[in-house]
C-alpha cells in the first residue's frame, strides 16, 4: 500500500498539473474543429509535418550514434576537466535555442570556419534540410546524454568488471553488458531526444531559414500561420500536440521500456 | 509534526501566491524613476520597426508631460493585435501596415479612426562585398543567387510580392522568413547573397555598423508602400492621453524623428 502523502503536497501538485494541463485544452476549444481537416491537409501543413517527421527521425538516429559513446565516456572514464566537458556538452540544454542556432551559424555557416570549408568542398549547408537536423541534433543530444549517462552512473560498474574478469573484451562487454543495462534509459532518452526535435524551433529558424518542404517545420510553420490564419495555426498545434501524444503512447503500448531492453536483450544475446 | 509541515507547506504555498500577484502587478512599471503623486502610466504598442523612433518619441513624450510614464512594447503587428483582443492593457497601437490595423478596428477595439503617420518601401540588401553581384531587382533572379525574402504572409513579405507583380521578376528564394530582422539577419551573416527589407531596417543597421552591409535602392520599389497607422485603443483607462500621444507621433517633431530613421511621410 502506498504511504499516505500529506493534503499540501497533494493540493500543490495538482495545482502543477492543472497548469500543465489547462493551456493545451483552452487552445483545443479555440480551435475552429469543424474545419480542422482541412487546415491540416493543406500542402503546407503536410509537407511541413512530412519534413518534421523526417528530420526529427534522422536526428534522433544521429543523437544516439554519437550520444551513446559519449554518454559512456563521460560515464566511465575519468580525466582532467571532465566535469568542465560534462557541462559543455549539456550546454545546449539550458541555452536558448536562439543562442544555440546563432552559435551554429556562427560555426556551419558560409562564412564561419567549419562552413567555410565545406564550401571550399562544394558542399552548402546553409538553407538545406541539412541545417535543420543538424539543429535538432545540437539541441536535442544533450537528452539524450543526460538520461543515459545518469542511468550509466546508477548502475555502476560491477557487471563489466565481472565480464572482463570471465575474459570479456571492451567492445563486447559494451554490447552485451553496459547497452543492455541501460536499455530503458537509452529508450527514454531516445525519445525525449526526438520530441524535443519535434518541437525545435529557435535554433532552426535562425541557422537553417524558412522555406515551404525544405526548411520549415511544423513549428515553423505555426508560427507562420499565426501572423494571418490563427484557426490554422491552432489547429496545426494540435495536430503537433496529436503526433507527441502518440509517440509517448506508441512507446508505452510497445511494453514499455521493460519490452525494449528485453528485445535488445535478446537481440544482442541471439 | 505533521501539523506543523501542513501549515509550514500552506504558508509557503499563500507566499508564493502573494509574490506572484505583486510580480504581475508592477509588471515593470514601477523603478523607472518617476516621482510624485498622480503619476499615470502609458501603455503604447508598437510595431517591431518602430523600435527607436518610438523610443525617442516616448522619450519627449514623457518631458513633455510630468509624472507620466511611457511603457513601450515592440513586437510583430499581428502578435500586438493578437495580445489586445486577448485583453493585453494597451493605450496606444502602432501597426506596420493597414491590414494589421484593420484588424483591430473590425474587432472594434479602435477609439476612432487610425492616422497614418510613416510610409516605409522595400530596399535590397547584400553583404557589405556583395558576392552574387546584386545591382537591381531583376539581379535578384540570378539563378546562384541565394535570395532571403520575408513570407508572403507577413507585411514585408506581401510588398515583396505586390513588387514581383508590377516588375514580371519571379524570385525563388533559399528562405522565406516570418520577421524582416530575419532576413536582415541572415544577410548582416553572410549566409545569404541579398535579402529584400525596409529601408528604415537597412539604414538602421548601417547607423549602428556602417559596414555591416551594403543597401542597394531600386526605383520598383515604389510600386509597393507601407503605411503605418495610429490609433489610441478602445477602453483605455487614459484615452486623453493616448490621443495626445498619437498627436505627438504625428506632430511635426514626430515626423522629424521618423524621417531620421528613414521613414517617409504619409
Amino acid at each position: 500500500m502506498a504511504p499516505r502523502l500529506p493534503w499540501w503536497l497533494v493540493t500543490v501538485a495538482a495545482v502543477g498539473i492543472a497548469f500543465v494541463v489547462a493551456p493545451v485544452v483552452v487552445m483545443a476549444t479555440r480551435g475552429d474543429w469543424a474545419h480542422f481537416w482541412s487546415l491540416v491537409t493543406s500542402a503546407e501543413s503536410l509537407d511541413a509535418l512530412r519534413l518534421s517527421l523526417v528530420t526529427s527521425a534522422v536526428s534522433t538516429a544521429v543523437c544516439v550514434v554519437v550520444g551513446v559513446p559519449v554518454a559512456v565516456v563521460l560515464a566511465r572514464t575519468r580525466f582532467p576537466g571532465r566535469s568542465v566537458v560534462r557541462a559543455l556538452v549539456l550546454l545546449p540544454l539550458v541555452l536558448p535555442p536562439v543562442v544555440c542556432g546563432l552559435a551554429l551559424l556562427y560555426a556551419f555557416g558560409r562564412r564561419g570556419p567549419i562552413g567555410h570549408l565545406l564550401d571550399d568542398a562544394g558542399v552548402s549547408i546553409a538553407f538545406t534540410t541539412t541545417a535543420v537536423v543538424i539543429s535538432h541534433v545540437y539541441v536535442s543530444l544533450p537528452f539524450l546524454v543526460l538520461t543515459l549517462e545518469g542511468a550509466l552512473k546508477v548502475r555502476g560498474t560491477g557487471p563489466e568488471l565481472t565480464a572482463a574478469s570471465l575474459g570479456a573484451g571492451p567492445s563486447r562487454t559494451f554490447w552485451l553488458v553496459t547497452l543492455p543495462s541501460v536499455a530503458p534509459a537509452l529508450a527514454g532518452g531516445t525519445l525525449l531526444a526526438f520530441a524535443r526535435s519535434l518541437g525545435e524551433f529557435g535554433a532552426t529558424l535562425t541557422f537553417a531559414g524558412s522555406l515551404q518542404g525544405v526548411t520549415r517545420t511544423l513549428p515553423l510553420e505555426i508560427y507562420l500561420q499565426r501572423e494571418t490564419d490563427p484557426d490554422a495555426a491552432v489547429a496545426l498545434s494540435m495536430l503537433l500536440v496529436v503526433v507527441a501524444v502518440l509517440v509517448v503512447a506508441l512507446v508505452h503500448s510497445a511494453g514499455g521500456t521493460r519490452g525494449f531492453r528485453r528485445g535488445l536483450a535478446g537481440g544482442v544475446a541471439a | 509534526m505533521t501539523r506543523l509541515s501542513a501549515v509550514l507547506g500552506a504558508g509557503a504555498l499563500v507566499g508564493a501566491l502573494a509574490l506572484a500577484g505583486c510580480s504581475s502587478d508592477d509588471g515593470g512599471a514601477s523603478g523607472q524613476g518617476s516621482t510624485g503623486g498622480g503619476d499615470r502610466t502609458l501603455v503604447v504598442f508598437a510595431a517591431a520597426s518602430l523600435t527607436g523612433t518610438f523610443q525617442a518619441i516616448a522619450h519627449q513624450f514623457e518631458q513633455d508631460h510630468a509624472g507620466v510614464t511611457v511603457k513601450l512594447s515592440f513586437a510583430g503587428s499581428s502578435d500586438l493585435v493578437a495580445q489586445i483582443q486577448e485583453g493585453a492593457p494597451a493605450d496606444v497601437f502602432a501597426s506596420a501596415d493597414e491590414p494589421t490595423m484593420k484588424k483591430l478596428t473590425d474587432a472594434g477595439l479602435a477609439a476612432g479612426d487610425p492616422v497614418p503617420f510613416a510610409t516605409n518601401v522595400l530596399t535590397i540588401v547584400t553583404p557589405p562585398d556583395d558576392p552574387a553581384g546584386i545591382t537591381s531587382f531583376q539581379d535578384l533572379a540570378k539563378p546562384d543567387a541565394k535570395v532571403v525574402v520575408c513570407a508572403p504572409q507577413v507585411p514585408c513579405g506581401h510588398a515583396t510580392t505586390e513588387v514581383e507583380a508590377a516588375t514580371g521578376v519571379t524570385l525563388k528564394p533559399v528562405s522565406e522568413e516570418s520577421q524582416v530582422t530575419d532576413v536582415l539577419a541572415k544577410v548582416t551573416s553572410g549566409e545569404a547573397d541579398a535579402g529584400l527589407v525596409y529601408v528604415t531596417d537597412a539604414k538602421g543597421a548601417l547607423a549602428k555598423d556602417a559596414n555591416a552591409l551594403k543597401q542597394i535602392d531600386f526605383p520598383e520599389a515604389a510600386e509597393a508602400v507601407n503605411t503605418y497607422p495610429v490609433v489610441a485603443v478602445e477602453g483605455s483607462k487614459h484615452a486623453e492621453l493616448a490621443s495626445e500621444f498619437v498627436a505627438a507621433v504625428t506632430s511635426g517633431a514626430g515626423r522629424t524623428v521618423l524621417q531620421d530613421a528613414g521613414f517617409g511621410a504619409p
